[in-house]
């Protein structure tokens, strides 16, 4: 009793008692690895005398951040880590062609699902918490630690209430509300803790809505940000015909702290340099003049992103000698959205339209900034030289703002009526 | 005994090795570039032995091992910081690099100052001041991956 959802499914992965601080051991259902993060990871694998994974179908390898490989030292790494997947016979590993970001592509696949005990050589692994999984991002050896053991140690969470009330207006998404959050919580204020959503409003967010707001938990320094299971969820899971275990926090699970956003007084929210935190209403920065829009990522790459961005800029131009660049988060949305016509809107706007790639999110290729740049992205980090140049400036927001603000060339705010909910 | 670096609150993983460098994973090309978006000398200027004293959430960010690899193959015998962020902690002493949390060290320490730390028997030296302080045990599960020399060298018999 009083556990938490994260508690619930902690205890169900380990024979050992599970309470706040306690240090545990759990089984994992599935580790995820990338092309920069595995090289690190197989050398500390062959430090292990039995140099065998436990499980070749419980390992995901998504080579992701450099690739097409952008020169020859990230082929090398990528090299290594395909001769490691083949060595291994690991049985989820995508090449280009068949690729995704990591954080969009695993429950694209159905790889992941609730109940699920997770963890990535990636910070933003906490994106699956949307699904009702625990996930969370760990280092290199303690990827390698659990591709040998299948075990990784946690130390218990205590855990955070977010509740979220009420419904969206206009253009209002799951990225003004992990905004929003982030914002109150400031980028360490839920350092060690989970974030655990509770509450009707999150019945009018959409699960791409759910998995932005995920994946951004860890810019509060959360260890998860996990959702309860609804019939979106099941929705979504049954599509590709999962079975999955259903766990929910007790009554009288124990929250050493409540927030709750009411999302019907939110209005778009932009993120300035040079934190995740540093938030301030999109309407009150069109002095910001802006060199470059990148619309993508992890965060905000997937379908109906892509669908808002191109519904603002459809036959429209945008402000000549300013730089969108959009990237797709897996092929399965790309395809889809050229299918959908998006793509077709956002080319003839003027922007261009990459292969899946983490790209210019982090400062990897495709869409570089120079000295003093400012550029506007759905990304999730705004860290200095995060993009490129060390003097470049970052802000963050969702698609629709980004896309809106591509138009004019400065932070702009799509149409509706905002009310006062900064 | 070496020199105290000091640097503020959220020193997060991108200015610790930038992602520009993450195409290649030796330690010694990473601590080639350590810290060099927040501080260019530092990698020309860092001794063996040296220690980095930081404020709240000392390496927050990304997950990338490279960052506490990059730091401790510069020479960085230990960070020590108000509060670390919680996957480069981890990361930390799975690598074998120790870290310290300590309230009073940002205060009380400058920039250049003589350190001496013992992290076994808790406590450091302000060298410079000649002034002595405490700082906490670690929790017996971490003291362990420590003594063992890391997480991979204490499972080694598991399977
Ligand atoms: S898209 Fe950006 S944040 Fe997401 S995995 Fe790639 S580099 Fe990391």
């Amino acid at each position: 009793m009083k556990m938490t959802m994260t508690q619930k499914i902690m205890a169900a992965h380990t024979d050992q008692a599970v309470y706040p601080g306690a240090y545990i051991h759990c089984d994992l259902d599935m580790l995820l690895g990338n092309d920069i993060t595995t090289p690190v990871a197989i050398d500390a694998f062959q430090m292990h005398q039995h140099k065998e994974v436990f499980d070749r179908k419980k390992i995901s390898i998504v080579p992701d951040h450099f690739t097409p490989n952008k020169d020859i030292a990230s082929a090398l790494q990528c090299q290594k880590v395909r001769r490691f997947v083949q060595e291994h016979k690991i049985e989820h590993y995508f090449e280009i062609g068949e690729m995704g970001i990591e954080h969009a592509l695993l429950p694209e696949k159905g790889l992941v699902k609730s109940g699920d005990m997770i963890i990535g050589a990636d910070s933003h692994t906490c994106t699956f918490g949307a699904l009702g999984a625990f996930s969370t991002g760990i280092g290199s050896t303690d990827l390698a630690a659990a591709m040998v053991t299948g075990k990784c140690w946690f130390k218990v969470p205590e855990a955070i209430e977010v509740e979220l009330i009420g419904k969206p207006n206009g253009y209002v998404s799951g990225k003004d509300v992990i905004l929003k959050l982030i914002g109150i919580l400031g980028v360490d204020g839920a350092r060690y803790k989970s974030l655990e959503f509770t509450g009707e409003g999150i019945s009018h967010l959409s699960m791409d809505d759910r998995f932005t707001i995920s994946n951004m938990v860890i810019e509060a320094g959360a260890k998860n940000g996990i959702f309860p299971v609804d019939e979106k969820t099941k929705a979504y899971m049954d599509a590709n015909h999962l079975d999955y275990p259903i766990y929910e926090a007790d009554e009288d699970a124990i929250y050493i702290e409540k927030i709750t956003i009411d999302l019907s007084t939110l209005e778009p929210i932009v993120a300035k340099p040079h934190l995740p935190s540093n938030i301030e209403k999109a309407a009150k920065l069109n002095h910001i003049l802006i060199d470059q829009v990148v619309i993508g990522s992890c965060t905000n790459g997937r379908l109906s992103d892509l669908r808002i961005a191109a519904e603002i800029l459809s036959g429209k131009k945008i402000k000549k000698g300013l730089r969108l660049i959009v990237f797709p988060a897996t092929q399965k949305i790309y395809l889809e959205a050229m299918r959908a016509g998006y793509i077709e809107s956002i080319i003839e706007a003027g922007g261009i339209v990459s292969t899946p790639t983490c790209g210019p999110c982090l400062g990897g290729h495709m869409g570089i900034l120079g000295e003093n740049e400012k550029c506007l992205a759905t990304t999730n980090r705004n860290f200095v030289g995060r993009m490129g140049h060390v003097t470049s400036e970052i802000y963050l927001s969702s698609p629709a703002v980004a896309a809106a603000s591509s138009l004019t060339g400065y932070i702009t705010t799509p149409g509706g009526n905002y009310g006062e909910g900064l | 005994m070496g020199k105290v670096y000091k640097y503020g609150d959220h020193i997060d993983t991108d200015v610790i090795i930038p992602a520009r460098y993450l195409n290649v994973h030796e330690p010694n090309q990473l601590a080639a570039h350590c810290m060099e978006d927040i501080d260019f000398e530092f990698k020309n200027t860092v001794k063996v032995g040296d220690v980095i004293i930081a404020g709240e959430n000392f390496g927050c960010g990304s997950s990338r091992e490279h960052a506490p690899i990059a730091i401790k193959a510069s020479g960085i015998q230990c960070v020590i910081a108000k509060s670390f962020a919680r996957i480069f902690l981890r990361n930390a002493f799975n690598i074998g690099l120790p870290v310290i949390e300590s309230d009073c060290a940002y205060d009380e320490f400058n920039e250049k100052d003589e350190i001496e730390v013992d992290y076994g028997k808790g406590w450091m030296i302000n060298k410079t001041t000649q002034k002595q302080y405490k700082v906490n045990p670690l929790p017996a599960f971490m003291m362990h991956i420590v003594e063992k020399g890391g997480l991979m060298n204490s499972i080694r018999e598991e399977r």
